[in-house]
């Protein structure tokens, strides 16, 4: 709500000047422009296919990795600060061309586009996974593992029922964050050719010139995106939070 | 009692966390059965000296045998005594995204290898026993402290363990709530359950304790049975830690 009143004084002083802009490029009424808005519209269905595998993969890397993180022997916990740190420390578009330039000539393997650009987001993002899922876990108290153990659960029960039930509710709003932060980063690879929502629109741009109108339709697309990923974060914090109450 | 074997034998247990040593060189005999008893001012090592008998610490020196297990020191063999000890804990520890019923049903299904309607008809079974298999669905924290804490008993017990520890089990509970506990384990008591159980509650302690023992800085000061210990305690100590709990 708060976000559509923000939205809706930006919508009038851009009508306003509607002198200056060529809206003609998008206008669903034309047939140019309703396939232009089509054209950009197919764009999406990478965006989203792209974001929710990088996604997927990086939640279950990051939990793999900030496992080790939480062990008492001091061999994994070097590990996995050795890949928080590194990893972290890559630029997400270096990781993008590295992957996809670097990685055929040091290994023979070569991924398509799409496939680049996932394991680049998702090696990416799946170092900060894994420091949330870390942070998520050591916030189970103590007694939560001393419970289980009188039990007998052995360590793959404890953790599987007893404490990532309860460090998944708690770092859920951190993982709708990652979600939206992956979205946005899924524009960088265009860079390498992904037929995405950012590549549509710098396509659009070079045959129609007109890149205010264009980019401002992709920055609505964006934010259509993000905020029905938000709210469906919001939803599902409030159904697990009800389910607890 | 006297002719029924052992079920746990401490031989000079020692424990140290960092400088500070929890336990001086402890003995101790749990015969089956048996009931005992432990106070001491907070400190003194009882919830250390039963954590060890579970494996929640591993001892240091010394040995522990538990039914016929001798643990080592090390912390990885707490296989070996699964199900054999059930522990109910000061502050519940109760899973508090699962229902009662999962609660008390995910140790028989996942240890003991019992399919669901097996878990949860031995799951109902015990809660009636602490009387509460109307909560059966609900989740922890709609229950008072006091039912709380009986559906972490009945949560050990479907463990069918042959000990059970108890930790200070009323200490974090109001004062109306924790006659309803101390019944449940004096029903406990009376079939036969070998307990062990940390405890200031006196009363409770005379009524069911086969075996008091009195413990100060990590040391066993004094064992005895509980008239004996109560009517003539034998250290200074333990008569002046006795007068300041029934005086309080």
């Amino acid at each position: 709500m708060k976000r559509v009143i923000v939205l809706l004084p930006l919508l009038l002083i851009l009508s306003g000047c509607s002198g200056n802009w060529g809206w003609y490029v998008v206008d669903p009424t034309t047939t140019n422009g309703a396939n232009n808005l089509h054209f950009m519209a197919t764009g999406a269905y990478n965006t989203i296919l792209m974001s929710l595998t990088a996604i997927i993969i990086s939640v279950i890397a990051g939990l793999l990795v900030a496992l080790p993180g939480l062990s008492e022997k001091k061999a994994w916990r070097a590990f996995n600060r050795t890949y928080v740190e590194i990893v972290r420390a890559v630029p997400i578009l270096v990781l993008i061309l590295w992957v996809y330039y670097g990685l055929p000539q040091l290994s023979g393997i070569t991924l398509n586009v799409f496939w680049a650009g996932v394991f680049a987001l998702a090696l990416s993002d799946s170092a900060f996974q894994a420091e949330i899922f870390r942070a998520g876990i050591q916030s189970i108290s103590k007694g939560q593992y001393e419970a289980a153990q009188s039990i007998s659960l052995n360590y793959r029960d404890t953790m599987r029922y007893v404490i990532l039930p309860q460090a998944i509710r708690r770092i859920l709003p951190a993982l709708g964050n990652q979600l939206v932060y992956m979205l946005k980063m899924s524009s960088l690879v265009s860079v390498i050719g992904m037929q995405e929502l950012t590549r549509k629109a710098n396509e659009l741009v070079v045959s129609e010139y007109r890149p205010l109108e264009i980019y401002t339709i992709l920055v609505l697309e964006y934010l259509v995106l993000i905020l029905i990923v938000s709210s469906g974060v919001r939803w599902l914090e409030r159904r697990m939070n009800s389910s607890e109450a | 009692m006297t002719d029924q074997p052992n079920l746990i034998e401490m031989r000079g247990v020692s424990k140290h966390f960092g400088d500070f040593q929890a336990l001086k060189d402890v003995s101790l005999d749990v015969k089956l059965g048996e009931r005992v008893v432990i106070c001491g001012p907070s400190g003194s090592g009882k919830s250390t000296l039963i954590r060890c008998i579970n494996r929640l610490e591993a001892h240091e020196a010394g040995e522990i045998v538990v039914d016929g297990v001798t643990l080592t020191q090390s912390q990885d063999s707490p296989d070996k005594i699964r199900g054999t000890v059930g522990m109910v804990f000061q502050q519940f520890n109760l899973f508090p995204h699962l229902t009662v019923l999962e609660n008390l049903t995910l140790g028989p299904r996942r240890v003991l290898g019992l399919s669901e309607d097996e878990a949860k008809a031995r799951a109902m079974l015990h809660l009636e026993r602490v009387q509460i298999p109307d909560q059966a669905d609900k989740l922890p924290r709609q229950l008072s402290g006091g039912q709380q804490q009986r559906v972490a008993i009945a949560r050990s017990l479907c463990m069918e363990p042959r000990i059970m520890l108890f930790d200070e089990p009323t200490s974090a509970l109001d004062p109306e709530m924790i006659a309803e506990v101390l019944d449940v384990m004096t029903e406990l008591a009376t079939s036969g359950m070998t307990m062990i159980v940390v405890t200031h509650e006196m009363g409770f302690a005379r009524r069911v304790a086969d075996k008091m023992v009195f413990m100060d800085k990590g040391e066993i000061v004094e064992v005895g049975t509980a008239e004996d210990v109560f009517t003539a305690p034998k250290s200074d100590r333990f008569a002046a830690f006795i007068k300041q709990i029934l005086n309080h």
